[in-house]
């Protein structure tokens, strides 16, 4: 009688310990930065770190968005993230649609082609993007960062969408066209509609992308008119480096968008990244 | 041929304009002499770029940690993301949700990632420090990232923490295209569940496993942000790596050529590694069968 239960509680210690343990590691730092985030002043440079503070606070929020050109850097990635997903999106699906639909010559070639591009080093491409940024007159304004953004964001976005259209049946297109769509109206009553999730999860990707890209927004912005959250951040980091209640409540406002858009669409999200690698 | 092209063309432009020329120019870079704030008076120095890659004494230092920062990264990342994926390939209620918890760190930004990290292994206020103190590994806080020793291990750390979802779930959803029989199969020919991970999962894994561990360690390889922020390749040169090298090179000294040149020279180096790697990896396939 007693051995059943033993032994079921026992599977669910197997089962549990690796997953807490395994969860507390990937999501502790975050804790500690929300906790962070809400302790006062006084409570974080103490000689015994507190777990969790006596007084918490928003005070380091408020100062932050008052005192602080937090929002603008916010605007200006909002800017940017949003110019990147339409431009990108556009020319990806444009470019998705003719690798899952239409045969032409040297097709395959194309579509590595367009992944070998991943795999230049930023350094490389930076150092003459700014100097050619420079020379086109738009260096520290949100089009270099939305041009560069774009491109980067395009093989990826291209990739995963060709996979989410492949997995549409020509069929559906095939009667479509004797139902007399033409290929645009195929296009946009057919595809559109039954690729949304993927289209959504590309969406997202380019989102990401723009918003947590680090070094041409550092390299191509000089100044408030165009620097993105995380420039905004790195900045922070080395003009206040003793006030982490700012800093950390930054890092929460900036990781929330994030985290709330993945959540939203990470099964597409999951099942785009992984297309590649389980067939390679 | 119209149509395709049409449609191709937005990318086209875009992969060109932003990739392809600049990697051109970047070839031209590494030739010249450019003056940044006079350019008139850029001028063509053949090979004394690449001449002086080979006095250069960072370019050493600079190989050695990224060698150190390659292996170290993709090593633990690929061990946890092992483990992390076997984790998550069990059966249990809101899977789906801890799978997407788990992915997080993926689509953080890494100057938060630098940003937490720092903060934790601060050397006076720092969680780590205090945890290990507590539990008695260490008799007193250590600056992580401000010392020689520490520095490079300390980021590779959070790299190796950003990077482990990521390989996890690569692995996991390999993991799943496994058929359930095979196992079944072992399991009645009474193997038990460590010969079952090694003779069944992990050679089916294989493929996965190499073509996710060669990106990877490309993609490690070209990433400076998170040792740009948390040490700036200090102290002294200690976690400088070469594509850091690179960019300091051009914006702190502004010789935008020799800073090319290094780019150059590290693109050549990761693609001579990934084709020996490709053809290792040929070689072994032929011994196999």
């Amino acid at each position: 009688m007693t051995r059943r239960p033993v032994r079921r509680a026992w599977a669910a210690l197997k089962l549990w310990v690796p997953l807490g343990a395994w969860l507390t590691f990937v999501l502790a730092p975050y804790a500690w930065m929300f906790i962070t985030s809400i302790k006062p002043p006084n409570e974080l440079y103490t000689k015994a770190v507190r777990y969790w503070p006596g007084q918490p606070t928003f005070e380091g929020y408020r100062l932050l968005l008052e005192t602080t050109p937090f929002l603008t850097y916010m605007r200006n990635s909002g800017i940017v993230a949003v110019s990147t997903c339409a431009v990108a999106l556009v020319v990806a699906t444009a470019a998705a649609y003719c690798f899952s639909r239409i045969p032409f010559r040297g097709k395959g070639v194309m579509l590595f082609g367009f992944l070998v591009t991943q795999l230049f080093p930023s350094v490389l491409l930076v150092l003459p993007l700014f100097l050619i940024m420079r020379s086109l007159g738009i260096l520290n304004t949100p089009p270099a960062l939305i041009l560069a953004h774009s491109t980067f964001a395009v093989p990826f976005s291209t990739w995963m969408l060709t996979g989410f259209f492949n997995a549409i049946p020509r069929e559906l297109d095939e009667a479509a066209t004797i139902d007399g769509c033409t290929r645009l109206q195929t296009f946009r009553y057919v595809l559109l509609p039954l690729s949304a999730p993927g289209v959504a999860a590309a969406l997202t990707y380019i989102f990401i992308y723009s918003w947590n890209e680090f070094i041409y927004a550092l390299t191509f912005t000089a100044d408030l008119r165009a620097r993105t959250l995380p420039v905004g951040l790195q900045t922070f980091m080395g003009e206040f480096i003793i006030r982490w209640d700012l800093l950390t409540a930054g890092g929460v406002i900036t990781a929330l968008p994030i985290v709330f858009f993945f959540m939203l669409v990470q099964r597409q999200l999951i099942a785009g990244l992984t297309a590649g690698a389980v067939k390679g | 041929m119209a149509l395709p092209l049409f449609l191709l063309s937005p990318a086209l432009a875009l992969l060109v304009g932003i990739v392809a020329y600049p990697i051109g120019r970047a070839v031209w870079l590494s030739f010249h002499r450019l003056e940044i704030l006079q350019p008139d008076l850029t001028r063509f120095v053949g090979l004394e770029h690449y001449q002086a890659l080979l006095q250069d004494p960072v370019i050493r230092i600079a190989l050695q940690n990224s060698v150190v920062w390659v292996v170290g990264v993709v090593v633990f990342q690929f061990l946890g993301g092992l483990v992390g994926a076997i984790i998550l390939n069990r059966r249990f209620p809101g899977r789906a949700v801890v799978r997407g918890l788990a992915l997080i760190p993926w689509a953080t930004p890494s100057v938060l990632v630098a940003l937490m990290w720092t903060w934790m292994l601060d050397g006076n206020y720092g969680l780590l420090n205090d945890l290990l103190v507590k539990a008695g590994i260490l008799s007193r806080f250590q600056p992580w990232l401000a010392q020689p020793w520490s520095a490079l291990p300390a980021v590779i750390l959070a790299d190796v923490w950003q990077g482990i979802p990521f390989f996890a779930v690569m692995l996991l959803a390999a993991l799943q295209a496994i058929p359930e029989d095979l196992f079944e199969a072992a399991k009645i020919d009474g193997a038990s569940a460590w010969r079952v991970f090694c003779h069944v999962t992990l050679p089916l894994l294989l493929p996965t496993i190499l073509i996710t561990t060669m990106l990877r360690m490309i993609w490690t390889a070209n990433y400076m942000d998170l040792i740009m922020i948390m040490t700036g390749g200090g102290p002294g040169y200690s976690s400088l790596t070469v594509p850091l090298h690179a960019y300091y090179t051009a914006y702190k000294r502004l010789d935008f050529g020799y800073g090319a040149t290094i780019a150059i020279v590290q693109v050549v180096i990761l693609a001579a590694a990934i084709v020996l790697y490709l053809r290792q990896l040929r070689a072994n396939e032929g011994m196999v069968q």
